[in-house]
């Protein structure tokens, strides 16, 4: 039973990565009906820029004198790297995606592949192929309740990211602007039409899923300290599959699918052998998308009017 | 003239849709068009709107603006041209109330969306009881209210109406041309194209005819109405 407990609260902080990552997928594909395939390396670029700034805030505290505390550092880093991972988002969506809103699909999936690569190597290319350890800003304590072991950085993964989650919720719900991602994720071809303009929802879409990126990108560094280029990789394809399997556009869904593949690959990891563990979660998976094809929450969009 | 059309062609592809229409629109006029299926109606309020390019030698002006200048959003925006679409487009997931703040998303007059907003309640009764339910859900007829609400708030220098009589009951229909007259009283000067001809003919003031992409005839409604050869195809003889 501890055991058991324990591994809940093992994949709830290893879900959470993927939930926030696969969140910025479905947004950009509920919006414009694309996904955006460098979104993973979102990530890792996110987990780099929190590098840069964590190091930056240390080198600033050490050369003031100044005695700032290390989760004051850790929220800045959070905060300034989400800011700043934002404009990647959006320069990506204006390079990139922006002069592919006609041509087909296709074309946007494999430009997206290409700006995957072209961070990775780019990155590879300034910092060099030393892998990067991400400083540790908080010191790590242990709590133990009843047989379970938690560490005050699991709470933190969790919380950081079920708040954030819940904030996106609020502004896709309440504002003005959540609400023209809604009529756009609805038919956007009709956005127009009211006198907004697509070119404004589209890299507000794009800035809010990777600053989500850079989010996990820093609670994932805090979790699993060493950064390399090639990091997102796997992770965003995992996302990518949350995403899928909350139902292509479903925000809700690709939150709740994240937790679910977090929780699907821990379990599988207790009971058979590590190296057995993608094997079989993702046939778990494969299995439950031959059931449900679109997802837990998607909708075939084969019907949608054409303007 | 408010509104004038030089030369429009709009192709899909190879496929020519309209050859050169000519025709202008002056201010508060109410003024139709009317055609068969898959004339180039609705092409025609799409390329004013807009969504499609027209050919290089086209133009367009709209209260001496150059309207090729102008994307989608800001052909709404700034100049005050709305478009009620075919099929209607409403965001079936958002509240009406959700739709018509979306339809005043780039007006910064808070005040006046307030007393326009009430003005649509006004004139459509029914949405106001209808407010907090989702668009998807309305009636037909409810939809088109909401539709042509919207428009109202978006933009009301010109609105461009497609096919509003579509798939309402006669009662109904005549009920949405009394609130599109209201609204002109206002100050919009109105295109529509109608499938229902002779509601439209009764309604505008001036009509085109469209036939395969070319205008054919044009003239005060009341003389199209007793025109023979309008009678014979488009008014059931």
């Amino acid at each position: 039973m501890d055991l058991f407990l324990q591994n809940i609260v093992n994949g709830l902080q290893w879900g959470s990565f993927y939930a926030l990552i696969a969140l910025g997928y479905s947004m950009v594909y509920s919006i414009l009906m694309l996904f955006n395939f460098a979104h993973g390396d979102v990530f890792m670029v996110g987990s780099y820029i929190g590098f840069g700034v964590a190091t930056a805030l240390l080198g600033l505290a050490a050369a003031t004198g100044l005695p700032i505390p290390g989760w004051l550092i850790l929220v800045l880093t959070i905060l300034f790297s989400m800011f700043l991972t934002s404009f990647v988002g959006m320069f990506i969506e204006r390079v990139g995606y922006r002069p592919l809103r006609e041509a087909p699909r296709a074309s946007a999936a494999i430009t997206g592949l290409m700006i995957g690569i072209i961070l990775e190597t780019g990155n590879l290319a300034i910092l060099g192929a030393r892998r990067l350890s991400f400083p540790q800003l908080i010191e790590s304590t242990t709590y133990q309740l009843g047989g379970v072991f938690v560490t005050n950085k699991k709470i933190l993964i969790v919380a950081v990211s079920l708040g954030l989650m819940y904030l996106l919720h609020r502004f896709i719900q309440k504002s003005k602007w959540g609400m023209a991602m809604r009529a756009m994720s609805f038919d956007f071809q009709a956005v127009p039409l009211m006198g907004i303009s697509i070119n404004r929802i589209a890299p507000l879409t794009f800035a809010i899923g990777s600053s989500l990126a850079a989010a996990a990108g820093i609670l994932y560094g805090l979790a699993y300290p060493v950064l390399d280029p090639y990091m997102g990789i796997l992770l965003g394809w995992k996302a990518f599959v949350a995403a899928i399997l909350g139902g292509r556009g479903s925000i809700l869904g690709a939150a709740l699918a994240g937790f679910l593949l977090g929780f699907i690959e821990i379990f599988v990891a207790w009971i058979f052998p590590s190296t057995l563990r993608d094997v079989i979660a993702y046939s778990i998976i494969l299995l439950i998308l031959t059931f449900r094809p679109h997802g837990f929450f998607g909708q075939a969009h084969s019907t949608q009017l054409r303007l | 003239m408010q509104l004038e059309i030089r030369n429009l062609d709009v192709s899909y592809g190879r496929i020519r849709a309209l050859h050169g229409l000519d025709f202008s629109i002056d201010k508060g006029e109410i003024v139709c068009i009317i055609g068969a299926n898959g004339a180039g109606k609705s092409t025609t309020l799409r390329a004013i709107s807009r969504l499609l390019p027209p050919h290089r030698d086209s133009t367009m002006t709209f209260e001496g603006h150059n309207l090729l200048e102008f994307q989608p959003d800001k052909v709404v925006s700034q100049l005050g041209i709305s478009h009620v679409p075919e099929g209607r487009r409403l965001f079936g997931n958002l509240t009406v109330m959700e739709n018509m703040q979306l339809a005043a998303f780039a007006r910064k007059d808070r005040e006046k969306i307030k007393e326009d907003t009430e003005q649509v309640f006004s004139i459509f009764p029914r949405l106001k009881e209808r407010v907090s339910q989702m668009a998807g859900t309305l009636s037909g007829g409810e939809q088109q209210m909401l539709a042509v609400g919207r428009a109202y708030l978006s933009g009301r220098r010109l609105m461009l109406l497609d096919d509003p009589s579509m798939g309402l009951a006669p009662l109904l229909m005549l009920s949405m041309f009394e609130a599109l007259r209201e609204i002109n009283r206002q100050g919009t000067t109105i295109l529509l194209v109608e499938q229902n001809a002779r509601l439209a003919l009764k309604f505008a003031q001036r009509a085109y005819v469209l036939e395969n992409g070319r205008l054919v005839l044009e003239g005060l409604s009341s003389e199209l109405l007793n025109n023979p050869e309008v009678q014979k195809a488009y008014l059931g003889g």
